[in-house]
């Protein structure tokens, strides 16, 4: 196929062009991968941290232990809620003697409410829901009082909002720097064979034909770049857990691949409108 | 094979470079386009390839209109013609006959056909003993003639040459010129842009005489214009 042969031939001719173009595109995704690591470190730090949303429902005196069984068999069927723990006076005594030192020295129980500790489902954590759940829980008879930590959720939700339209805002400005560099870098490309584009035309070859392996070139550069940005930014995570002894999370495979195929397309891309422009221009 | 009709081009920037130009050439012949730098010479010879449209008038090369052509026709017209430069453009990592084949790799012939038609192009212009020679190792005489092989290779209806020996001595002129003339001779219509008189004085083709833009001498209209002078 002349089109591949020519897009090798492309890549022996000017090794120097074609290794600053892959180093380019890899460079910019590289720094897209690496922002996209801190959102979804952030991310996952914010998880960890919502996972600890709970509603803690205190259950009045003398509420018999199996109407408050029944009564957490009912909560746990609302479809916000994940799981519900019965908290008896004894459990309440020994969390709060782990919790709390001033609480080593006491051994009686009595004083303690039992207590359901309800857990939501993610997606149920925000704070309107978990109002809503807390207003329910409230209206049983046997409940005496809720408490469920409004203003940490609310700032956490305010905290989790902010870093997620930070998160979109300056992924897409990235990912524009990046697309915009890799553009210039394949126009370079362009440029470098524009005399062999025009003696290509002037013999009578149609423009689909001229594109083609420009389109393979692009494309090739935009995966090898994808695949090295992703070594890199593997390794970059990997020294920053290292020195800085922090646990971190790394793409899974699908977005490692989406990377890839991300860095194919804006190659492909990238090539079809240096091209195009340059072919309307000759 | 190329008819211009009140044919004009205005560049935005440079202003008027033709002005009314109407001629014809027919089929076989061989014509010579001559004027001072800046009459127009290459301006005509781009709107034959159809690398440039007219601002008013039409173009028509080999049946096909410069009013109705669409952009992805022009590769079809280029396939029936030849077109040779000044500065030869070949591809300079390319030996002479991958040089010629490219002219037929990037029109999809079928490649079983492309070793015996470059090689009958460069036995054409002399050049078999130098078809593994690079650009950059053959002299610019040698040179014209792989740009002219490349041009010939397709079998053109007509040969656009923009002013073919202008970077060529004397000898290796003779040479070239000496190869249109023979490409003619086979048949192919052969338009040359020059400004070498010498090469007009010693051939008795039709010359066009172009200054600023416009035709100021056709001496195939005046031959006309001399026999029915003769013939009153």
């Amino acid at each position: 196929m002349p089109a591949v042969r020519d897009t090798f031939f492309a890549f022996r001719r000017a090794p120097l062009l074609s290794a600053l173009s892959i180093t380019t595109i890899a460079f910019s995704l590289f720094a897209v991968g690496l922002f996209g690591l801190v959102v979804l470190n952030i991310r996952e730090a914010l998880q960890k941290v919502e996972e600890r949303v709970e509603i803690r429902a205190f259950v009045a005196e003398k509420t018999p232990v199996e109407q408050i069984a029944l009564a957490a068999d009912d909560v746990s069927k609302y479809p916000e809620v994940l799981s519900v723990d019965l908290v008896t006076q004894e459990e309440a005594l020994e969390r709060a003697r782990k919790e709390l030192g001033e609480f080593r020295d006491v051994f009686e129980a009595e004083f303690l409410p039992p207590s359901l500790d309800v857990h939501l489902k993610p997606g149920f954590r925000d704070p309107t829901t978990v109002h809503r759940v807390a207003d329910k829980l409230k209206a049983l008879t046997f409940i005496d009082d809720v408490r469920f930590g409004e203003d940490w959720i609310t700032q956490l939700y305010r905290l989790r909002n902010i870093a997620g339209v930070a998160g979109v805002a300056l992924g897409l400005a990235f990912a524009a720097v990046a697309v915009i560099i890799i553009g210039a870098t394949i126009r370079m490309a362009v440029l470098a064979r524009s005399r062999e584009i025009s003696i290509m035309r002037l013999v009578g070859a149609t423009d689909a034909y001229v594109r083609r392996p420009f389109l393979i070139e692009g494309f090739i550069k935009g995966v090898l770049g994808g695949a090295l940005a992703l070594c890199l930014t593997w390794l970059a995570i990997r020294l920053v857990s290292g020195y800085l002894s922090f646990q971190t999370v790394f793409f899974d495979q699908s977005i490692g691949l989406i990377g890839i195929a991300g860095g194919a397309l804006i190659g492909l891309l990238g090539s079809a409108f240096s091209v195009g422009r340059h072919l309307r221009r000759v | 094979m190329i008819r211009f009709t009140r044919v004009s081009k205005d560049y935005p920037r440079l202003g008027a470079a033709l002005s009314n130009v109407s001629f014809s050439v027919a089929k076989g012949e061989f014509v010579f386009l001559t004027g001072a730098s800046g009459a127009g010479k290459s301006t005509i010879l781009k709107l034959i390839y159809m690398e440039e449209r007219p601002t008013n008038g039409e173009v028509r090369v080999g049946g096909m209109s410069s009013v109705t052509i669409r952009r992805r026709d022009v590769p079809k017209l280029r396939r029936r013609l030849g077109i040779v430069f000044q500065d030869f453009r070949l591809l300079e990592d390319r030996t002479a006959e991958a040089n010629v084949a490219f002219a037929l790799e990037v029109i999809g012939a079928p490649r079983a056909t492309i070793a015996n038609k470059v090689s009958r192009a460069l036995t054409q212009v002399g050049l078999a003993s130098k078809a593994a020679s690079f650009p950059r190792e053959l002299s610019g005489g040698e040179q014209q003639r792989v740009a002219i092989a490349r041009a010939l290779v397709n079998d053109p209806v007509l040969l656009v040459a923009d002013e073919p020996t202008g970077n060529l001595d004397e000898r290796a002129t003779r040479g070239v010129f000496q190869l249109l003339r023979e490409i003619n001779a086979s048949g192919t219509a052969v338009l040359m842009a020059t400004h070498n008189l010498d090469i007009i004085r010693r051939s008795d083709y039709r010359t066009i005489e172009l200054n600023r833009g416009q035709i100021v001498f056709d001496s195939a209209e005046a031959a006309k214009a001399a026999i029915e002078r003769f013939a009153e």
